[in-house]
């Protein structure tokens, strides 16, 4: 009923105190979570920046795929994490955003918008992803008007109503599966063929007034004062279509939120931050993990992985590369 | 009805509002008419109160005690404001029971409304001191919302930090015909003296630009 995230005594205070930090996480998802956990227990003067816990776990309802643990849903893994990270009490400065990065000399400061200036030897960017847009007409127009890029928050609106689901990932086939108390009709429509899981989309058997629109491609969404309907290609037969419905659930995957560093650590063609083996950068002492990173896979356990071999590399880093006092 | 809280949440809650520094009254409006949620959320504010010896917990009637609603600008139900510890109110407002993720905002109100300092510089507090114009700022959520709790505390504490500002939270299934007057379908939306528009939890500088140019 409760989905508390709440901090340890006030450990966050070490922020106003702390004039130098080893180590400071940006970010409050699984990587983010994992590095802290790792450079805690190596010792390092830590400290983990966060606009949301939870990142976009708690984007996900349901979570199977941990391994050790076989059913949980995203908010109470994040829940989890948060727990585990507060019995060490790695300070954590939460509902801010970090407004910049800069550097000085071998160290960096990082500006936050509470105004607090955080000097720094190391850094983690560990701050994900946001919702990829389709970037059609009408996509804008009609966000919160029918369009949404969060199930789980906006499912509720559409009770009885008809929501195409956008998109052939996990993702996508686990907003089918979360839908299912609260619309009446579910059409997915995706550009190509499935990437999902068979396990999810053996589920999708048992889901009632379920369309799928393989090989479409949506190319507007419709409406007045609210969306009505979109217009789709089908690739197949060469054919357009016009779908009546209520909601457009867009769950195409993610556009890494790389716009602290993307002018001076390199980043791929999609934007998203190339790191080497041990997750560093392209910046001595700037690392990278999680779903901002160019690796392929955006998988919670994937992500807390690089988490954990970030802060592993940057101790090694702060005890025999790092040049500064 | 058993406990909405058990003892291993009462004990983190419990830890949580320790640094509370004064102590402050929330007034929950109820009433006797069938009313959704009217009780959980009763068990659970009571609940919260006794958690800490500096909150106070008053549940009032919105038709037995329509002049204090009135003078809180109360017209649903369940809806509570909170009192500083000097009895006043200061645009802090929930309607709605505060569970799942909204127990955040909750709890940070609390934390906020007995004085601890928030964080904000002091540039941006003399900002939003400077806001003259009477402003009311409706953030609708849904309970399963992550990021509604933030844009709730955003709009609280800019209610804390400046008399001319009201934040109150909506839940929007709670209260549907509300949401549907507001044309709610996705949160959280955040709703400015009733004609502005913001979508998603958006940074305290988003509810400056729109504040200052009022």
């Amino acid at each position: 009923m409760f989905q508390f995230a709440l901090e340890k005594g006030k450990s966050s205070s070490l922020f106003d105190t702390t004039p130098k930090w080893d180590f400071l996480i940006i970010g409050g998802g699984p990587a983010g979570f994992n590095a802290a956990l790792y450079a805690k227990r190596k010792g390092l003067q830590v400290g983990l920046i966060t606009s949301e816990v939870g990142g976009q776990l708690h984007n996900t309802s349901t979570v199977d795929n941990y391994l050790g643990i076989q059913w949980i849903e995203g908010k109470d893994l994040s829940n989890a994490f948060f727990d585990h990270i507060n019995t060490l009490e790695v300070p954590i400065l939460k509902d801010v955003h970090v407004l910049g990065i800069e550097k000085q000399g071998f160290d960096f400061l990082v500006s936050v918008s509470d105004g607090k200036q955080l000097l720094t030897k190391t850094i983690l960017l560990a701050t994900g992803g946001a919702p990829r847009q389709l970037g059609i007409p009408g996509e804008n127009k009609y966000a919160n008007k029918g369009v949404s890029y969060c199930t789980t928050c906006d499912a509720p609106f559409f009770k009885g109503k008809h929501i195409v689901v956008a998109g052939g990932g996990n993702s996508a086939a686990e907003a089918v599966l979360d839908l299912v108390p609260w619309a009446s009709q579910i059409t997915v429509v995706h550009r190509s063929q499935w990437r999902a899981d068979n396990i999810l989309l053996e589920k999708h058997q048992s889901v009632p007034h379920l369309t799928v629109h393989l090989q479409t491609e949506i190319k507007e969404v419709l409406g007045d004062e609210f969306m009505t309907g979109l217009r789709v290609f089908h690739k197949d037969t060469q054919t357009e279509e016009i779908i009546t419905a209520d909601g457009l659930f867009i769950e195409i995957g993610t556009v890494p939120k790389n716009n602290l560093v993307k002018d001076f650590v390199a980043v791929n063609e999609r934007g998203e931050i190339i790191v080497d083996d041990n997750q560093s950068t392209s910046e001595p002492g700037i690392y990278a993990a999680g779903d901002v990173t160019h690796q392929p896979y955006k998988q919670i356990i994937i992500a807390a992985a690089e988490g954990a071999k970030a802060a592993l590399a940057v101790n090694q880093y702060l005890i025999h590369q790092y040049k500064g006092a | 009805m058993s406990r909405l809280l058990d003892s291993n949440l009462q004990n983190q809650i419990r830890e949580h509002l320790s640094p509370m520094k004064e102590s402050i009254t929330i007034v929950l409006f109820t009433k006797s008419e069938p009313c959704e949620t009217c009780n959980e959320t009763k068990q659970l504010l009571s609940e919260i109160a006794e958690l800490s010896d500096k909150i106070t917990f008053v549940e009032k009637d919105l038709k037995a005690d329509q002049a204090l609603a009135k003078e809180y600008g109360i017209t649903l139900t369940p809806s509570f404001v909170m009192l500083d510890h000097t009895g006043s109110y200061r645009g802090v407002k929930f309607n709605g029971i505060p569970a799942g993720h909204e127990i955040n905002s909750f709890l940070s109100a609390i934390l906020d409304m007995s004085g601890l300092d928030y964080g904000f510089s002091p540039e941006l507090i003399e900002r939003i001191k400077k806001i003259s114009k009477p402003v009311n700022i409706k953030v609708f959520v849904t309970l399963s919302c992550p990021h509604c709790p933030g844009a709730v505390q955003n709009a609280h504490r800019l209610a804390m930090l400046n008399q001319n500002i009201e934040g109150e939270m909506i839940e929007a299934q709670t209260f549907y015909e509300l949401s549907t007057k507001y044309k709610v379908s996705g949160v959280p939306k955040i709703v400015i003296n009733d004609k502005i528009e913001l979508v998603g939890n958006q940074p305290i500088e988003s509810y400056m630009k729109q504040l200052e140019a009022l």
